[in-house]
């Protein structure tokens, strides 16, 4: 394997992505992470020099709504999935500032 | 027969012309449904309350001519990814296991205005991410054509509902392949249109600049009747295409003369299974029969689609799916000691292995220093493979190709060796990528009797072409019904009760 | 201290847009309303949502733009951010990284130290979060999504700010410009105008910056003021101490006038940029630059020429009146209406500034109108009221805008100009006084002042000056 996952990496990525895994999960997430970084280097045989990143597919641009109120209170829809709410608000643990 | 055999425009005309009613057709999809899911498990969640009473609503609007649609009626099974206002949507995933949408999306709106009846939410691999529908959290669909085989993925619960009739047909999703492998491995006929034709509103996102809503049916009239029913321009969806035309259904004609067909050589070399090869270009040449004029080519830049799409898909997961922390809806984990240990049990315990891979993959392939290797690189790729394709459609009116590399693989078979099930999207994902239609229509089985599918591919906004060659590839054959559903479950069904 | 240092300076000013609705969906961006009764599933984060622009948001930013010199981005597009928090809906933020909407623009400030320009370095789009409130009884906080997604410019100066006295220069320019084109009201307390400040500090005379910190949490400009100064201490006092400065985010208490370090383990600051894919880039044609070019009112530098011009007021009138947006409109509308601009002027001048003053108010709290303003004038103009009743009545307009014609009619305020009544009134003080009249015929012109006082006493202040002075020579030189 050309891409070998360190354990900081691991860790790392599992802060961004706010995933806590098992010492058995990490090391198979080191595997599958290096073996599929492995396939997709693959990418660097193609010359890609001089070509635009196409994030869009067609070129559609200028999608726009006017500044005109369309909802009203929808307050209890949007709160009725909340695991927990108070006060007609979304609770959650303690935020540290 | 069952009712459920009949497609869907056939069950609509005999709805409107009051020879069987909508709570009819309703019940006989429950029926189906209670007969075949102990073996088939294409639905996580079956609504027999809200589809009897829709059925009255609608019958009632059939009766005073306001329903007139060729779906009026007609029960529809809908993928899990879509809301469904008031209906749980789960994505087949732990984490939203409870969750109820306060709206739905707008293409089962679209739907739901046509007159078609909800009777369930299919299974899928969990959040679209999978070809087998093995990653749901809720269990696995079985295949009708044969139990031991997966249907594919990730729509298999909304193709193996139709291929075991317990409806008339079904809405899927497509991200890599998710609508049109599976429709191939169940011998039903499925279509991703056009990204932007049908609104993205209200689809639970997968990879956003990929995903496309399709219908799933039994024939190319069902498929170009749903497509009528579902696409529209979507001011709430900003990647929503305003369409010249929606009148799809007037494509239906056993006529292809001069169609000029493309089959990429890339795409029949290595690693296609021979009986497959051998029933796809059986296509062509009934087609060619008919006046068509088939073509080799070399598409080129193949085996760079598929690194490309687990970059930008897994990218755009893995912050799609940042929303689920258990603070709005769905799962929050029974205890935690701060707000950042919660976020992280509740999305440790609410994503399963598959989901989790591709979250750790797309956050790394966005991390500080990887960007411009890995993201920007796969969207550089993206540019080359939509030119690949522009060549083509300057010669060519479609591309023909395989669904899939092989037919249904077993279950348990694929989800130990991730890449190796990556690569069976190698046929469909390069047609995400570049934003194009593309249609799966069986053509064949193989020894085992399981089936095959063909994929036309159109140039984007050409769907009229490939469901015009389609639908006179449809001429040529009778329709195969799986062993499941010409097995009569109406009548064993009926003798358990 | 031994050796000299210099502070260097730069800020990133965030300003909630006056947009009616949020910038992704058509929920109220109005302030205030209980908990969540402004959201929808765009702006709650829930599956399948997704954002549509708002056009209002766009040309509100290129207006922002065209004001501070900027280079208009004709083609841009959105970006996610992603990062975990509980007021970030769906945790990412759309913002624009890659390629903001304006860039490479400035301002001229003018200090005590003289002129000089502070450059732009982008202004770019982007969604508000939500907000958090720490709940008082339980150990938790209630997140509120009202604010979640109301559209922000958050406008990124380059480091060429110095001292305090520069910042807040800055910031009061760049505050009045926003006003002026009223893309937002630019309030500090409320938070629709906030600022981070970016600070390092070097030896006097080097050209390499030095580390920086960048301190939140400054909600007035006497907290920004305190907070550059604590912060500039501080870090001088550890490079004398042969210490290093760590680059990283500090939030300032302006209770205890001092900075603590925002940092948490969990917080990568990797936010992952990537291009928003549910919204197409934007191209902002020439016709259409053209057109927000065209609809751009009139800024501060050319009101102040046309009001000379025009209305005929000094330069120290105009430039006091054109320091607030709010206050020009209401002299441009009650000019309108009464033309008599030295008058209205005046009454801002005066009267105004003092109750602003004295109510610990700034100008754009002013709530009453024009109108009224100018039918006080009237009134007074007429005689129907005299200056001194106007003061009073002018109170209450601004107090409550009141119509001043109602008003003194109900209060019966108005002056007493019948003839009759005011001649009986002087007799009666004559005849009351005559040590006055004495002194006023043995030469004492300003005797004349004390009868005139006290007939004004006797009839409630009310009585018409110019009658009384008139009356009171006539029956004295009698």
């Amino acid at each position: 394997m050309a891409n070998v996952i360190s354990d900081e990496m691991i860790e790392y990525v599992g802060i961004l992505a706010k995933l806590e895994l098992s010492d058995e999960e990490k090391e198979q997430a080191k595997q599958d992470m290096g073996r599929m970084l492995d396939y997709i280097d693959q990418l660097n045989e193609l010359d890609t020099s001089g070509v635009e990143p196409m994030s869009h597919v067609f070129p559609v641009e200028n999608v726009f709504r006017e500044d005109v109120v369309t909802n009203g209170d929808d307050r209890d829809e949007m709160l009725a999935n909340a695991p927990e709410s108070k006060d007609g608000a979304f609770k959650v643990p303690k935020t540290v500032e | 027969m069952s009712l459920m055999s009949l497609t869907a425009v056939e069950l609509g005309k005999k709805i409107r012309a009051g020879e069987v009613s909508v709570t009819e057709a309703v019940k006989e999809a429950l029926a189906q449904a209670e007969a075949k899911e102990s073996s088939v498990h294409a639905y996580v969640s079956l609504n027999p309350d809200y589809a009897l009473e829709r059925a009255e609503q609608v019958q009632k609007q059939i009766a005073d001519g306001t329903l007139t649609g060729p779906l009026a009626g007609v029960p529809v099974a809908i993928k899990d990814n879509m809301c469904t206002k008031g209906i749980k949507t789960t994505c087949s995933s732990r984490i939203l296991e409870n969750f109820v949408p306060p709206y739905s999306a707008q293409a089962v709106e679209n739907l739901e205005r046509a007159g078609a009846v909800i009777i369930g939410k299919t299974n899928m691999d969990e959040f679209a991410m999978g070809s087998t529908t093995e990653t749901s959290a809720f269990g696995v669909t079985r295949n009708p054509w044969n139990l031991e085989h997966v249907p594919g993925g990730s729509s298999g619960g909304s193709c193996a509902a139709v291929a075991a009739e317990e409806v008339s047909f079904s809405l899927g999703s497509d991200t890599g392949g998710s609508i049109r492998q599976p429709s191939s491995f169940c011998g039903v006929t499925g279509i991703k249109p056009t990204y932007g034709t049908v609104s993205r509103y209200g689809l639970i996102a997968y990879g956003s600049s990929l995903d496309q809503i399709g219908p799933v049916a039994k024939d190319v009239t069902d498929c170009a009747a749903v497509l009528e029913a579902i696409a529209s321009y979507d001011p709430k969806d900003s990647t929503s295409v305003k369409r010249d035309s929606y009148d799809f259904t007037g494509a239906l004609q056993d006529d292809v003369k001069g169609l000029r067909i493309g089959i990429p050589r890339d795409y029949f070399g290595e690693g296609l299974n021979p009986e497959v090869k051998e029933a796809v270009l059986h296509v062509a040449r009934v087609l060619e029969e008919k006046g068509a004029v088939a073509e080799e080519f070399d598409l080129s830049l193949v085996q760079y689609a598929i690194p490309a799409y687990y970059v930008i898909a897994s990218a755009e997961a893995s912050s799609n799916l940042a929303r689920f922390d258990g603070v709005k809806y769905g799962y929050r984990t029974a205890e935690y000691t701060d707000l950042h240990n919660m976020y992280k049990k509740t999305r440790s315990e609410g994503f399963g292995p598959e989901v989790k891979r591709r979250i750790m993959l797309g956050s790394f392939v966005l991390s500080s220093g990887y960007y411009d290797a890995y993201y920007l690189k796969a969207l550089r790729t993206k540019a080359l493979i939509k030119q690949a394709f522009d060549r083509a459609f300057e010669r060519f009116d479609m591309i023909l190709a395989p669904a899939a590399p092989t037919t249904a693989p077993k279950l348990g078979e694929s989800l130990s060796d991730p890449i190796q099930m990556y690569l069976g999207d190698i046929y469909t994902i390069s047609v995400n990528l570049a934003g194009l239609p593309g249609i799966t229509v069986p053509c064949g089985t193989d020894h085992s009797g399981l089936p095959i599918g063909a994929q036309l591919i159109g140039n984007c906004f050409e769907e009229k072409k490939i469901l015009r060659a389609a639908y006179a590839f449809e001429q040529s054959k009778e329709y195969i019904r799986c062993p499941l559903s010409a097995a009569d479950f109406s009548k064993q069904g009926g003798e358990e009760e | 201290m031994s050796r000299e240092y210099e502070t260097v300076i730069g800020l990133e000013v965030h300003v909630e847009l006056a947009t009616k609705t949020k910038i992704f969906c058509g929920c109220s961006t109005q302030f205030g309303g209980a908990p969540n009764t402004h959201t929808c599933p765009v702006c709650t984060g829930m599956p399948g949502s997704l954002p549509v622009l708002n056009k209002q948001v766009v040309e509100y930013a290129v207006a922002v733009g065209l004001a501070t010199n900027c280079t208009i981005n004709q083609h841009c597009k959105f970006d996610r951010k992603n990062y975990f928090y509980p007021d970030n809906p769906q945790n990412y933020q759309i913002s624009q990284l890659y390629q903001p909407i304006c860039v490479n623009g400035g301002i001229e400030i003018e200090t005590e130290r003289g002129k000089k320009i502070v450059g732009i370095h982008e202004i770019h789009m982007e969604e508000d979060a939500g907000k958090l409130v720490h709940d008082e009884w339980e150990d938790c906080s209630l997140v509120d999504f009202n604010r979640s997604g109301v559209p922000l410019i958050e406008i990124v100066s380059e480091p060429d700010m110095r001292s305090a006295e520069e910042v807040i220069a800055y910031l009061e320019k760049l505050r009045l410009i926003i006003q002026y084109l009223g893309a937002s009201d630019c309030k500090l307390q409320e938070g629709s105008m906030r600022a981070d400040v970016n600070l390092s500090v070097r030896e006097a005379g080097t050209e390499a910056f030095g580390t920086r910190t960048e301190m939140k949490n400054l909600n007035s400009f006497k907290a920004i003021a305190r907070a550059i100064e604590g912060e500039k201490r501080r870090q001088i006092e550890l490079l004398e101490e042969g210490k290093t400065v760590i680059q990283e985010t500090r939030r300032w208490d302006d209770n205890k006038e001092h900075s603590y370090a925002m940092r948490s383990k969990e917080d990568a600051k990797d936010y992952r940029y990537f291009p928003e894919p549910d919204l197409p880039p934007i191209h902002i044609s020439d016709e259409w630059l053209m057109e927000i070019k065209a609809r751009q009112p009139e800024l501060r530098t050319e009101k102040l020429a046309r009001y000379k011009e025009e209305y005929d007021i000094p330069e120290y009138d105009a430039k006091i009146i054109t320091e607030s947006k709010k206050m020009a409109d209401i002299f441009e509308a009650a000019t309108a209406i009464c033309h008599k601009p030295k008058k209205v002027s005046n009454w801002l001048m005066v009267e105004t500034m003092r109750l602003l003053k004295e109510q610990e108010m700034e100008a754009q709290d002013i709530s009453f109108s024009p109108e009224n303003l100018a039918k006080l004038i009237d009134l007074i103009d007429a005689g129907t009221i005299n200056g001194t009743v106007g003061k009073e009545v002018f109170e209450a307009i601004f107090r409550e805008d009141v119509d001043p014609v109602r008003y003194v009619e109900e209060k019966g305020l108005a002056a007493v100009n019948d003839e009759g009544a005011l001649r009986a009134a002087v007799e009666k003080v004559v005849q009351e006084n005559p040590q006055s009249v004495e002194d006023f015929h043995n030469g004492k012109k300003k005797a004349i002042g004390f009868l005139v006082g006290q007939t004004m006493k006797a009839m409630g202040g009310k009585a018409n000056p110019q009658m009384v002075n008139q009356l009171l020579n006539e029956i004295l030189s009698r």
